[in-house]
């Protein structure tokens, strides 16, 4: 197995590119250390893509963040704005693992590893970020829901690479959470997961909503359903009864040992009215 | 045992100055600095690796085995199979509180005519490094004739259930089977009549009880390294909770001489009973013997999961009948446990342990031992007793609701004491019960308030303990400092608290004593760390040995003042004159006697050989409050107190430790752990993420009283206290849901997906 670690992005794209065999790229490790030290996996190259500064990155342009991808769980948590604008985001990325994992865990590496029930993906799509992504053939934008079409699968190329995370400037009244269900209270995998980000206006009065579950379904969904019952309310109970019917509705999980259909579908809709109530409190 | 032990127990805190106080863990610096040696720590020059090829199949026929390719191989350097280990006879001998037969374990160690479970082992290899040794477990191949399996406890009982063993004919039942099935046992306890009993009853209540097969999750993976050597003799280090059990089974395993197998224990990362029996050794020592290079091997968390013994699951039928004002006036049950792929659950002790916390008069427990496609069941702590006990205790708890009677006052009112007639055998000497549950009944918790969606529940436990052979020898070194050579594994504390005994005995700075535990070569025979034995037994063995060391220095003293030995006696770390009649002579110390030893006849120690008798049974009880998320399922515990009686505890600390321990287990248990096997008869769920062990952040501060009613059978009164705190929570938290939602759960684990599912099909 060759280990390579370049420090800019072409020379990245460049290795993947030649390479005839199977490569894995290398960011935290939190899950492909694991992969390889169980046998489920064995590359050929590793690229290790800590080293390129780009990816290492949080900016904010006029209320634009960008958030590289190689960014753990711990920097985030402990950047000084992103957790002001962006809770939800945050909250997913710094519920994965324990306190070692996420000295390690990166936000890409949570995207690409395209589990359902990654806990950051569906703060993510509820946030609507853009994922950017580079190759051989330059730079290219996917929104973050259509970046995982199966578990374990991502629509990236074999020689393309997660560079960031941008994410759209935001209202005043503005914010949004992340809950996931887990049978006891940490170190665990989402059963279900639920992010919420939401507008309200001076009235109290939803004006935007995305609402996005997580663990239900082959990939994380966005449920426009779910958010059509709660914009244009003050997240009354008619409200909340709807978005949870909307988000139980929109569920086409697996009985598996983390759960049944059954308990999913019924907890989606709880985790929604739970984590809309504290979108709307802090957007408040 | 030495009846001459003087019973000391009576004499009180205030005259002890080491028994019953917190000092320092003689092993806790190198723990805590990583230095402490575990069983992969031991490294040898030359060393080889070995890897275990295991069945992807649940039950299937091995037709064949090719190791050629994987011999073959650059860098491997044996291969092990079926055919490198002798077939044994059929041989029951005990280890810790189960029997285990060789002809079973040379099968459950590598796979013969069959495999049996998914992760049974097939072959295995030593390699120069663990990739070649991987890669060539690839190469090996093997036909298998899949067959069909079991996996449930009770289709394994059926009559058109896939056989484990064709020939295994039931014993204990009338006529004589006269086919083989997955029953290997039927078993009975009786007292007095329980048709009449039920008759005498005002509320009688029958109810059915499903437990899953839980892992003791230690937290050090099985690890050993194996050395043979041309000459016949060899060495193996491993993790274990009884060397000279390993040393045992694997001379037999290898056709060896005793006195050629030298075991010694590491330092152990938990075993909870499940290092109690082996698995790696013997096939380290096979890989090492055609080798003569020495081999290690360590288990991966998946191996331990699919390959160890966990507890068995089992189903569990409770019958009780009561009166209005609260006397039981029957209780029958049946037991079906799940032994694994051989024969040998637990199901014994569970029959015993049942009913055992009762005074009564009408008793019929029947048990079974049933064979299924999972790996071999191992002792967890007071093996077999959580599961009959869960079910009793929730069936006592619903009765005391119909009666209208509080919970605690319904098993005061039945509760055994000194003079009870067990079911099982034994009239009970004294015995802490009752102080138990009136501890219960002061505490601050029990009359704590609730909130909304909170339960309280109580369950509680009994565990016979035990003693057994043992043998302890100290040397009374030359700087007046004392070498203690144990030889059992030190699982929960027992190197502090048999520090503890000798200071008292000895009267010197349990600073001065270096414990260490001997390999099996440096001390005679020790029966395994287990059953709540050690801090019995071997504190008996110690006691007896400082007696001994005492009666040494005290007859060199003696010779020294030319008076008969008599007229010296030991009293506060040093030799005195009897009386004045004995002569006028300064008190000599330990130290002083021991820096002239050279010319008062040489080295000074002490010893002692016992088969500890008299171990006493130890009694608690859980209370545990618990809060029920009605939308999800998720039962949070918010406070729990463990009550038990220790006898005595000679080290607090490590007491707390135990009942915080089985607490820590039996929320586990209750809540989230189980092996979760797919319709392909495989385990799911091989890893802690999946099989779902509390975390640190899923736990309340678990309170602790420790009630002492000394056992009058040890000088200072102890009673194991190892086993009984795993017994009494299941129920307690069932008990607790029970209270907070009107729903009784009758299956472990009460997860959130079936509370939620309860709590709908109850609003439904």
């Amino acid at each position: 197995m060759q280990y390579e670690a370049p420090e800019t992005l072409a020379a990245a794209v460049e290795l993947l590119a030649g390479t005839s065999g199977q490569a894995r790229i290398l960011a935290g490790g939190t899950d492909l250390l694991v992969q390889l030290h169980a046998d489920m996996t064995d590359p050929d190259l590793l690229v290790d893509i800590k080293k390129i500064q780009e990816l290492r990155e949080i900016t904010n342009v006029d209320g634009r963040f960008t958030i590289g991808a190689a960014i753990t769980g711990a920097e985030l948590g402990e950047h000084p704005d992103v957790k002001k604008i962006w809770p939800g985001v945050v909250e997913g990325l710094e519920l994965i693992g324990s306190t070692q994992v996420q000295g390690r865990a990166t936000i890409g590496g949570n995207l690409c590893n395209a589990s359902p029930a990654a806990d950051v993906v569906p703060a993510l799509i509820a946030a609507d970020a853009i994922v950017h992504v580079a190759g051989p053939a330059g730079r290219r934008q996917i929104a973050v829901e259509e970046f995982a079409i199966g578990p374990g699968k991502t629509s990236l190329a074999k020689d393309e690479i997660v560079v960031s995370l941008s994410f759209p400037p935001r209202g005043e009244r503005a914010s949004d959470a992340y809950l996931r269900f887990i049978p006891r209270t940490e170190m665990d995998i989402a059963v279900v997961g639920c992010g919420i980000s939401l507008e309200r206006d001076a009235h109290g009065i939803c004006t935007q909503a995305r609402v996005a579950l997580g663990a239900v379904a082959a990939r994380a969904l966005l449920v426009p359903a779910a958010a059509a019952a709660i914009i244009g309310t003050s997240l009354d109970a008619a409200a909340l009864d709807n978005l949870a019917a909307a988000a139980s509705t929109a569920c086409s999980p697996i009985d598996d040992k983390r759960g049944t259909i059954e308990f999913r579908t019924d907890v989606a809709g709880v985790l929604a009215r739970r984590v809309a109530k504290i979108a709307y409190d802090r957007a408040g | 045992m030495d009846n001459s032990l003087d019973m000391q127990f009576s004499a009180g805190d205030k005259d002890l100055n080491y028994v019953g106080k917190r000092t320092k863990r003689p092993d806790g610096v190198d723990k805590v600095t990583g230095r402490a040696r575990f069983g992969a720590d031991t490294r040898l020059p030359g060393m080889l690796y070995g890897k275990i090829l295991r069945s992807p199949h649940a039950h299937a026929r091995i037709i064949s085995i090719d190791t050629s390719k994987a011999e073959a191989l650059g860098g491997v350097k044996a291969v092990v199979t079926r055919d490198d280990f002798e077939d044994r006879e059929s041989e029951f001998v005990p280890a810790g509180e189960m029997m285990v037969n060789y002809r079973d374990m040379v099968r459950n160690i590598m796979a013969r005519e069959k495999v049996l479970y998914d992760g049974h082992a097939v072959a295995a290899v030593a390699a120069t490094s663990v990739s070649i040794a991987k890669k060539a477990l690839k190469l090996i191949d093997v036909e298998y004739e899949i067959l069909p399996h079991v996996i449930d406890v009770c289709d394994a009982m059926t009559p058109d259930a896939p056989v484990l063993h064709e020939d295994l004919i039931t014993e204990g039942v009338d006529p004589v089977p006269t086919k083989g099935s997955n029953v290997a046992k039927r078993i009975e306890f009786k007292l007095g009549d329980v048709v009449k009993g039920f008759e005498q009853a005002d509320e009688i209540l029958e109810k059915t009880f499903d437990t899953k097969p839980v892992h003791q999750g230690y937290i050090e993976p099985h690890a050993c390294l194996a050395s043979c050597s041309e000459s016949g003799s060899a060495d193996l280090w491993c993790s274990t909770q009884g060397q000279y059990l390993v040393r045992a089974h694997c001379a037999k395993l290898m056709g060896m001489e005793i006195s050629k197998l030298r075991v010694t224990p590491s330092e152990i990362g938990g075993g909870f009973g499940g290092k109690t029996v082996v698995f790696l050794e013997p096939v380290a020592l096979a890989l090492s013997r055609k080798t003569f290079r020495p081999v290690k091997m360590t288990m991966t968390r998946d191996e331990v999961f699919r390959a160890t013994g966990p507890t068995s699951g089992a189903n569990v039928r409770v019958k009780i009948g009561i009166t209005n004002d609260g006397k039981i006036t029957a209780a029958e049950a049946e037991l079906k446990y799940q032994a694994g792929a051989f024969q040998g659950s637990s199901v014994q002790p569970g029959c015993m342990c049942a009913f055992a916390p009762y005074d009564l008069q009408n008793v019929d427990v029947v048990g079974w031992d049933v064979l299924t496609n999972r790996p071999k069941v191992a002792a967890y702590r007071a093996p077999g007793a959580p599961i009959s006990e869960y079910a009793v205790e929730c069936v006592l708890d619903e009765l005391a609701d119909r009666i209208g009677m509080d919970a605690v006052d319904l098993r005061l009112k039945n509760a055994a004491k000194e003079g009870t007639q067990t079911a099982y055998g034994p009239k009970l000497g004294p015995v802490g019960f009752v102080e138990v549950l009136q501890a219960v009944k002061s505490s601050d918790h029990f009359k704590a308030p609730l909130g909304a969606n909170q339960g309280r529940g109580i369950g509680v436990g009994f565990w016979f303990n035990i003693g057994g052979e043992t043998c302890v020898s100290m040397s009374v070194n030359e700087d007046g400092t004392l070498t203690l050579v144990t030889g059992s594994p030190d699982i929960g504390g027992s190197r502090a608290s048999i520090c503890n005994m000798a200071a008292e005995e000895l009267g010197i700075d349990v600073e001065k004593i270096n414990p260490i535990i001997a390999d099996t070569s440096s001390l005679g025979f020790n029966f395994l760390s287990a059953g709540s034995r050690t801090t019995f037994a071997c504190g008996m063995a110690t006691i007896e040995a400082a007696r001994n060391a005492i009666d040494n220095m005290r007859a060199r003293v003696a010779q020294l003042w030319e008076v008969p030995v008599e007229s010296v006696i030991w009293e506060n770390g040093a030799a005195r004159p009897a009386s004045s009649n004995a002569g006028e002579f300064d008190p000599m110390t330990l130290p002083e006697i021991a820096k002239i030893a050279p010319k008062t006849g040489g080295p000074i120690s002490g010893h002692a050989e016992i088969n500890a008798q008299g171990a006493g049974p130890g009694f608690g009880a859980h209370m545990v409050d618990i809060e029920v998320d009605r939308e999800t399922g998720h039962v949070k515990v918010l406070r729990y107190t463990v009550v038990q009686d220790a006898g005595k505890a000679i080290h607090p600390s490590y007491v707390e430790g135990q009942y915080q321990g089985g607490a820590v287990q039996c929320i586990g248990w209750a809540l989230n752990e189980e092996y979760i096997y797919g319709d392909d008869g495989c385990l799911q769920n091989s890893g802690f993420l999946d099989y779902r062990i509390p975390l640190a952040s899923d736990l309340p501060m678990i309170e602790t009283i420790i009630v002492e009613v000394p056992n009058p059978n040890h000088p200072y009164g102890v009673r194991g206290v190892g086993e009984t705190p795993i017994i009494p929570g299941l129920a307690a938290i069932s008990n607790a849901i029970s209270d907070a939602t009107g729903l009784r759960m009758t299956a472990l684990p009460m997860s959130p997906p079936k509370v939620l599912q309860a709590l709908k099909q109850a609003q439904a």
